[in-house]
């Protein structure tokens, strides 16, 4: 029987030459490549300029290469924070409307193929699309730090390094279900395409306003508040993924969100080691995962039952 | 007698309260081309997406080769071939890619798919033009490398829908010929769908009439026009040289003739005519 795990590879094959040669991918690459390259000039120049202070202690030099910045420039972390919903969402937005527009979907389908192939291989082609340009990307800015700084990673910082790079990842993912999950929804790609920027800008900008303003109206306790607004917060994407690569590439930061005075008691000044830290964003790490994977499901689950008509 | 190789047996689709496809029995046989002829919106496309396993039907089966096309879609794949109304492709890539990835889905090596690829192009006459883009063929073009598209996987049975659809009257003889030849030459059994009388008459062995998702009347098209007359009374009008008594009584004598009569009033049916049309002619 000929393979059919062989046609599902075919399959991923071509998605990941489509996403290759596509213009809206070679624009963004093109954005990240240059914001990138913005920052590290910028971050490394602060470094060099500053080594002698900064290099005070164990203070994780290397993870400056990926939090420092010098106020005018956002850096890495907070670019792909940035960028990386846009990347995922301009390779999932127009995934499966454009094939049905195109007539392609029926002929595909028509194929000995079982019917999840078509949706299956094209997320996993997108995510090893963007794990590699993610890992590119974060290997590039190690090598350009150290070919200018001269100093190589701990094996700590390189493990926190390639954490943060994967979650980066998965949280990309989340941003592509999202838009493939529009892309079975909305019959048009530009709809399915502001259909998924507008969920991003609610949550980057609108959503912590709305938290803010719901955990005042619920309560008067200063705690209680703060309280309230970290758990309302981590109801969004962006705040999971941003607490949880703070907490990986910044190993003085000790807590997360509102500090009680319970536990800022015998706090002791010391940074966390990796196995700390990541006891400490496991939750996080989990909720995004589960997020990618309840939004990828969801667009699964509705592209199995619609009816494909050309 | 031929084996029945495509059927369906009390076959229903449902949208709400809308019948699409209903209570139909085919019985297609191996070898034969089979039309399906009927206005848009009869439940052809229906009927086929069932057949091929990519809509469920609300109830009844369909089978081709006795499996079940919802249960064994995949297996009914691997031997028919679908050319859809509407075919798409990928037009940035080539004919030849576009080929070559079907075959790919079809577990043809690459190797072969390559090979293969020249040969369905030549038979459909795109040799020229397999190494452009896609988005450069015309819509004939496209539709017979919808044609080599289904032809690749070396298929049992191909079905089509509305098949000529968009394409040319020259195109249209060509096409169908080269599918009637798949037919005779090949063996292929192919089942094709059409709102079209005289393309479905030159070159289907059978004709299934499809009305409102259902079967009216099946049959070869001489089996089909004699049930049909047998019914119907028909009005003819005949141009006559010179008319004259003589004539009338002529036509009246046959045998199959059950009135003649005169238009009466033709000025009259004229002036209704204007009548209704809103314009009084100035000279009645
Ligand atoms: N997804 C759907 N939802 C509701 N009605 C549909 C759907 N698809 C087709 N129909 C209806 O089913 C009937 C048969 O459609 P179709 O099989 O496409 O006809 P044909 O191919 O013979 O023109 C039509 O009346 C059409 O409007
Ligand atoms: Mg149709």
């Amino acid at each position: 029987m000929p393979g059919f795990s062989n046609s599902f590879l075919v399959m991923v094959d071509k998605e990941i030459s489509d996403h290759v040669k596509s213009w809206k991918f070679i624009i963004v690459v093109a954005l990240i490549l240059l914001t990138t390259f913005g920052s590290l000039y910028s971050i490394l120049n602060i470094i060099r300029e500053n080594a002698a202070l900064i290099n005070k202690g164990d203070n994780f030099l290397f993870l400056k290469l990926f939090t420092a910045t010098d106020g005018n420039l956002p850096n890495f972390m907070t670019l792909i924070s940035f960028l990386g919903p846009i990347l995922g969402i301009a390779l999932g937005f127009d995934l499966v409307n454009s094939e049905r527009n195109r007539g392609t979907i029926s002929r595909i389908l028509a194929q000995p193929i079982p019917r999840d192939y078509f949706i299956t291989s094209k997320f996993t082609a997108a995510v090893i699309v963007i794990l590699l340009l993610v890992f590119s990307v974060g290997f590039l800015v190690m090598g350009m730090g150290l070919l200018s700084i001269g100093l190589p990673p701990t094996l700590g910082e390189f493990l926190r390094i390639c954490i943060f790079l994967f979650l980066s990842t998965i949280y990309i993912a989340f941003w592509l279900s999202l838009g493939i999950l529009f892309s079975i929804i909305f019959e048009q790609a530009a709809t399915s395409a502001l259909a998924s920027l507008a969920i991003w800008l609610f949550f980057t900008v609108f959503y912590s306003m709305i938290v803010n303003i719901v955990a005042q109206s619920l309560s008067k306790n200063p705690f209680q508040i703060n309280h309230l607004t970290v758990i309302l917060s981590r109801l969004s994407p962006n705040y999971l993924y941003d607490e949880l690569t703070t907490i990986l590439l910044t190993p003085s930061i000790r807590t997360l969100g509102g500090l009680s005075f319970q536990q800022l008691q015998g706090a002791i000044p010391s940074a966390l080691s990796l196995d700390q830290s990541l006891l400490l964003v496991w939750p996080h790490f989990t909720a995004l995962i589960a997020a990618s994977l309840i939004c990828f499901a969801v667009a699964y689950l509705l592209f199995m039952r619609r009816e494909v008509r050309a | 007698m031929a084996e029945t190789i495509i059927s369906t047996d009390n076959l229903v689709k449902e949208y709400g309260e809308l019948k699409a496809v209903n209570q139909l029995n085919l019985a297609i046989k191996k070898g034969e081309v089979y039309g399906l002829l009927g206005p848009n919106g009869a439940g052809k496309t229906t009927t086929i997406l069932m057949l091929l396993g990519l809509t469920e039907p609300t109830s009844g089966t369909a089978q081709i080769k006795g499996f079940d096309a919802t249960r064994d879609s995949i297996a009914i794949k691997r031997f028919t071939g679908y050319l859809p109304d509407q075919v798409g492709f990928y037009s940035q890539r080539t004919g030849r890619e576009n080929l070559v990835y079907t075959a790919g889905l079809n577990g043809i090596s690459a190797v072969e798919a390559a090979k293969k690829a020249v040969e369905v192009v030549e038979l459909v006459g795109l040799t020229n033009v397999i190494d452009n883009k896609v988005k450069t063929y015309s819509k004939g073009m496209r539709q017979r490398l919808g044609l080599a598209d289904v032809l690749i996987k070396e298929p049992e049975i191909i079905i089509l829908d509305e098949p000529t659809i968009g394409i040319d009257p020259t195109g249209i003889n060509e096409f169908l010929t080269l599918i009637r030849g798949l037919s005779k030459e090949q063996g292929i059994t192919i089942m094709l769908s059409s709102h079209l009388l005289n393309q479905v008459q030159k070159i289907c062995d059978r004709v299934g009439i499809f009305v409102k998702g259902s079967l009216l009347a099946e049959g070869s098209i001489e089996e089909l026009a004699a049930e049909l007359l047998a019914q119907k009374e028909i009005d003819l009008s005949v141009k006559v040289k010179d008319l004259s008594d003589q004539v009338i009584k002529k036509i009246s004598a046959l045998d199959e003739v059950i009135k003649v009569e005169k238009q009466e009033n033709l000025l009259d049916e004229i002036y209704q005519y204007y009548f209704t049309g809103g314009e009084i002619d100035a000279r009645l």
